[in-house]
């Protein structure tokens, strides 16, 4: 159980991380999710004590950090691959790891085996690939068989057999009842293996929420309409009730719509159509709308002056907002 | 936590990177030979000093002059023992694995420092020994007044040398900023301000200068350093335990 509140860092005029409170907890995977420079290796770093926090606090299984006693017994974690010196072997470098936790040198080798590494065992890390890296930092994280794991962007690098494997890693580890925290700034990684989500955007808490009350509350299906008489089709459906959104390029979007009574109702009215689909919003576009805000690197790939490329939501997304409340409640618990 | 246990984790880290036999051999390669050399060309030369330059002669100073190069080498070992944990980035695994930092770099500096000690020892002797051996018949005995002393005291000036650049490591992170102040200052900047006779008297309070007094056993003829032997080591000792001070308190503060 890892529990931060008001968790607060300041660099300079920046706030990187803005009074951050939430928990993570045992038996599931829980996805830190939040774009690019969201903040999210700062917390990481804040939750080891490797960087002070401006404001707030985090306490592992209720300690600060400093106060475990052989800390990587308690908690394991993958920082960054190359948090390693590249001259000493893969071995060595656990084996230093282990020693200073008074872990036994036999669980050095068994690490290995699991993260598939035992053949290069006494190769010099410099001549890793990225994955082979990866793989080794994870090794790191296991080495005291800890109850907490921290994967920070764990899949990148990896090629799909090492994603794939890392995945059920991190289901398994929970699935023991272990705690695991892993970070990513990809939705479609994290629908994959979490089961819960605490997105972030700019520093700040956007959502604390489970992943399928997340899906449920921001998946939006809808039925793509296109035809070549679009205006009759237009007043044909506002006749019949039903909201429309002009999507652009000659498409109509009916959110919640039912295929068969929309293609019905063209029919009766002889109208052509010339698409009738229904479609289904991607999680990654449910977390784009929800970040679009706190962005901090935009990328511009439309002409200036064209309409910025992520739109309003057309529909209301009751519910994120009252998981930002529920976290706050909880915090003040 | 354990100081055993991170000691024994520094000694594996120490011992798995080749920078660590690298620069150690180096030292006492160039240390032994560059003082050989030395001691060789002096005994040549010893026909056509000057009166006062002969009553000055220190066979056991001349063969550890060696050392003028071979301390470079030892900066470049302390810099990078510190400075490679955070050029590689194995400092934020480091200090995840021992969040108390006083812990982490003592016990870091104190097994480099052991090391040093005992490949400076071992050099310090050898120097001695080939150096006495080239001298012939101006050479000086291992139980003359003074020159055991010396002898021990060269080790303890490359040990010294050695946690000096670590402390100095330890504040500026950097192996290229470490080196780059070290070098200079210690092979130039140091010489400068001890042949110039106007800045002499704060030279000699270098810890370079200070510290190879140690070494010498006849002291050049008018000869007026307001310190002995053993109080030149204490002022090197005093810049030592500066450096580490300062270095600590910055990575206590720090974040990693």
């Amino acid at each position: 159980m890892i529990e931060l509140e008001g968790l607060t860092k300041r660099y300079g005029e920046k706030l990187a991380v803005n009074n951050l409170t939430f928990a993570v907890r045992p038996g599931i995977v829980t996805g830190f999710l939040g774009p690019n420079g969201a903040g999210k290796s700062t917390t990481m770093r804040m939750m080891l004590g490797l960087d002070n926090p401006t404001a707030g606090d985090v306490r592992i299984d209720g300690k600060h950090y400093a106060q475990l006693k052989d800390p990587l017994t308690y908690i394991g974690a993958l920082l960054d691959a190359k948090a390693m010196h590249g001259g000493r072997s893969a071995f060595n470098h656990l084996l230093c790891l282990a020693q200073s936790n008074g872990i036994p040198r036999a669980r050095v080798a068994e690490v290995l085996d699991t993260v598939g590494l035992t053949p290069v065992a006494r190769k010099k890390a410099k001549g890793f690939s990225l994955g082979m890296g990866q793989r080794l930092g994870i090794a790191g994280a296991l080495l005291g068989d800890p109850r907490i794991l921290m994967f920070d962007e764990p899949v990148n690098g990896l090629d799909p057999e090492g994603i794939h494997w890392i995945r059920n890693l991190m289901k398994s580890l929970a699935g023991q009842g272990r705690t695991v925290f892993v970070s990513s700034h990809l939705m479609s990684e994290m629908a994959l293996t979490a089961d819960h989500l605490v997105v972030i955007g700019q520093g700040h808490l956007l959502a604390d929420t489970s992943m399928s009350d997340f899906i449920e509350q921001n998946s939006r299906s809808y039925v793509r309409l296109r035809s070549p008489q679009q205006e009759r089709l237009l007043d044909v459906l506002h006749e019949a009730g039903i909201t429309v959104v002009e999507a652009g390029n000659g498409t109509l979007e009916v959110d919640g719509g039912s295929p068969e009574k929309l293609g019905e109702l063209a029919a009766t009215h002889q109208l052509v159509l010339h698409e009738l689909s229904p479609q289904q919003a991607s999680l990654e576009e449910a977390f784009m709308r929800l970040t679009a805000e706190t962005v901090e690197y935009h990328a511009h790939t439309d002409e200036p002056g064209m309409t910025p490329p992520v739109q309003e939501p057309p529909l209301a997304r009751p519910g994120w907002g009252e998981s930002w409340d529920r976290a706050k409640d909880e915090g003040a618990r | 936590m354990a100081a055993t246990q991170v000691l024994r984790s520094e000694w594996t880290k120490i011992r798995s990177v080749a920078s660590t036999v690298w620069t150690l051999s180096l030292a006492a390669v160039l240390t032994i030979a560059l003082g050989v050399l030395i001691s060789i060309l002096s005994r040549n030369e010893f026909k056509n000093m000057s009166v006062k330059e002969q009553m000055g002669f220190d066979p056991t100073f001349i063969s550890f002059a060696g050392m003028s190069l071979g301390q470079l080498a030892m900066i470049v070992f302390g810099v990078l023992v510190v400075s490679n944990e955070y050029s590689t980035g194995m400092i934020r695994t480091s200090l995840a694995a021992v969040p108390q930092r006083g812990t982490f770099l003592f016990s870091k500096i104190a097994v480099a420092t052991l090391l040093a000690f005992v490949v400076g020892l071992a050099t310090s002797f050898i120097a001695f020994f080939l150096g006495q051996a080239m001298l012939g018949s101006y050479k000086a005995q291992i139980g003359d007044p003074g020159v055991l002393r010396a002898v021990i005291g060269g080790g303890l000036y490359m040990t010294l040398i050695a946690v000096f650049s670590m402390g100095v490591a330890s504040m500026l992170r950097s192996p290229m900023l470490s080196l780059g102040i070290l070098m200079p200052f210690f092979f130039l900047i140091s010489n400068i301000l001890g042949a110039v006779s106007a800045t002499k008297k704060i030279g000699r309070f270098l810890p370079d200068q200070a510290g190879s007094k140690i070494m010498q056993v006849v002291p050049p003829v008018g000869d007026d350093t307001p310190y002995g032997p053993w109080g030149g080591l204490l002022i090197m000792v005093i810049w030592v335990v500066v450096a580490l001070f300062f270095g600590y308190l910055l990575l206590k503060k720090r974040d990693a």
